[in-house]
């Protein structure tokens, strides 16, 4: 059995169609990505495994249970965390304030400090900007605000949402470099993306969506040399 | 001189208390809960109750005012949490003017639900529980109800000791809001539902909570009006609802300390319009100011200075 299971799932926003009997799986320890242009469905699908819009039709199961009784809040305590489209940072709230509220489940008061310590190591520019706002980072920091916050609550799979949305080449290396990091560090990630080359290059599997619905999937390395692949996501 | 500012900050510390509830729940769900002057109202009729039905409560001076307090404020904690619940939340994804209707709803069933059981006419408050007479108070006690020198005016022991209370209270407040992990989690709902959530944030359980605070601290408030000013009306909501209001747009609705600012700005405006005008004027001050700052400064004294704001 998989670690995360999503089995034949469809999601429906009104009358429009988002997914269509959507399966894939990730296993403990894997990178795996998702791959898809806009509108593919991507965010969906990880706004689904996150619990933030229902299934009408499937199951999703983590570590053997299914999650249709489990509330979204209640899913980082399952070690299941979201790092959303646009980062989402609490923009009045300072860089330290973002991090203490990714540990907003952590009762352990000590770990969540240690843990803020882990994330400035891992990332030093946040450590010199904790007392300023979230708002006021640059868009490469406020990514790393939003995942250096995920990690806070230390999860067993990170889901993320478009991490190189917007960031300038040198910065999406940055980010995909931490995103690799902290797979080696133990967390397993699902990580949506539009950069397929950027994703190819750190997954060790990935899916193609394409309306709702997985139309390829493979060992990255090998999706890399797919001339589909090349020619719709890596520009020919 | 003195005396009127002292009798502003009285006033207006209760004032500023019924704004904080006011700006709590239109910071955390944007919502102007016009309910939230008639919860006032209730604990207002909750205290008057107590002190009636409670034997022996005549005879505990301020202790009296102590206990009635503890009791409004907890069930009009817990009347704020039922209204969020059964009429707020079901429309929480529905355009605003359903909730905003919703909540002029709610301020008549609270209205005429008290004038159901307590009738129309305005209540008298119980001796008992009045702050500016000494009828009754036990020995070791007197002092609550003598007037202490402040500077060339007086004060009161008890309507100290309240002013005090309301202090502290916002004090207490602004801690929770500004240093813990549950206001931690209310500032993070006010500025992001969805990303609260995906922290492991209980949203619904958390708005409960600032209902139940705001609607406590209004109740706090009732049992304060009727002490000071010796009789109350079911109606009386209505009008501090909209003073209220008014003070956490001087201060900056959304804004905890604005509305703490605006609170006792409006109680001090008040009092000097009355002792310059006359007290037929005392509300027109209020809804000047407010049309004075809709127009003039929207965003309150404190502005946008949105890091209080929850
Ligand atoms: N809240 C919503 N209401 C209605 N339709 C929606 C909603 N969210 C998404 N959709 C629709 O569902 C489909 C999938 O959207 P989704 O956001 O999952 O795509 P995506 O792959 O994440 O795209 P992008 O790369 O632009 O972020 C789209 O057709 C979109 O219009
Ligand atoms: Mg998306």
């Amino acid at each position: 059995m998989s670690w995360l299971e999503v089995d034949g799932v469809d999601v429906f926003y009104g009358r429009i169609q988002a997914l269509h009997q959507l399966s894939f799986v990730v296993e403990e320890g894997e990178i795996v990505s998702l791959l898809g242009n806009n509108g593919a469905g991507k965010s969906t699908t990880l706004n689904l495994v996150s619990r933030i819009v229902p299934a009408s039709a499937g199951r999703v199961v983590w570590q053997g249970d299914d999650m249709a009784r489990t509330a979204a809040h209640d899913l980082v305590a399952r070690g299941l965390v979201q790092v959303p489209e646009g980062r989402r940072i609490f923009s009045t709230m300072t860089v330290e304030e973002n991090l203490m509220l990714g540990g907003y489940r952590v009762r352990d008061k000590k770990a969540i400090s240690q843990r803020v310590d882990q994330v400035y190591d891992l990332m030093p520019r946040l450590r010199e900007r904790r007392s300023q706002e979230g708002g006021t980072l640059s868009g490469g920091e406020q990514q790393m605000l939003a995942i250096g916050r995920a990690l806070i609550a230390a999860p067993k799979l990170l889901l993320l949402d478009e991490p190189s949305m917007g960031l300038a080449p040198l910065m999406v290396k940055q980010v995909m470099d931490i995103i690799r990091t902290v797979n080696q560090r133990g967390t397993t990630i699902l990580v949506v993306e539009q950069n397929a080359k950027a994703a190819l290059r750190i997954a060790d599997r990935a899916y193609v969506l394409d309306n709702g619905a997985v139309t390829l999937s493979g060992p990255a390395s090998q999706l890399a040399g797919d001339p589909r692949v090349v020619e719709a996501y890596l520009g020919g | 001189m003195t005396q009127i500012i002292l009798n502003g900050l009285f006033v207006g510390s209760f004032y500023a208390l019924i704004a904080l509830g006011y700006s709590m729940v239109y910071g955390i769900i944007k919502l102007l809960n016009f309910a939230h002057g008639d919860i006032f109202m209730f604990g207002a009729y909750i205290g008057m109750t107590c002190l009636t039905v409670i034997p022996g409560i005549g005879s505990l001076g301020i202790g009296a005012i102590a206990i009635v307090l503890l009791i409004s404020a907890l069930l009009t904690g817990a009347t704020g949490v039922l209204i969020e619940t059964l009429a707020y939340r079901p429309l929480r994804s529905a355009p605003r003017l359903s909730v905003l209707i919703t909540a002029v709803g709610m301020s008549f069933l609270l209205e005429y639900g008290v004038r159901q059981i307590w009738g129309p006419d305005p209540q008298p408050w119980p001796q008992a529980g009045r702050l500016t007479e000494a009828a009754n108070w036990p020995a070791g006690l007197q002092w609550g109800a003598q007037r202490i020198d402040i500077l060339g005016g007086s004060l009161t022991g008890a309507q100290l000791v309240l002013m005090a209370l309301a202090v502290v209270l916002m004090a207490v407040l602004a801690l929770y809001i500004g240093k813990t992990r549950e206001g931690r989690a209310m500032r993070a709902i006010a500025l992001d539902k969805r990303a609260a959530t995906l922290m492991g944030i209980n949203v619904n359980a958390t708005i409960s909570r600032v209902f139940f605070i705001g609607s406590a601290l209004a109740g706090v408030a009732g049992v304060m009006h009727g002490a000071y000013y010796s009789s109350i009306t079911f109606l009386m909501g209505f009008l501090l609802g909209l003073k209220a209001f008014t003070a956490a747009v001087i201060g900056g609705i959304g804004n905890l300390y604005g509305a703490m600012l605006g609170g006792l700005t409006l109680g001090l405006l008040e009092a000097f319009g009355t002792a310059w005008f006359g007290g037929e004027w005392k509300d027109v001050f209020a809804f000047v100011f407010l049309i004075a700052f809709l127009t003039l400064r929207p965003t309150g004294i404190l502005g946008e200075r949105v890091v209080e704001r929850m």
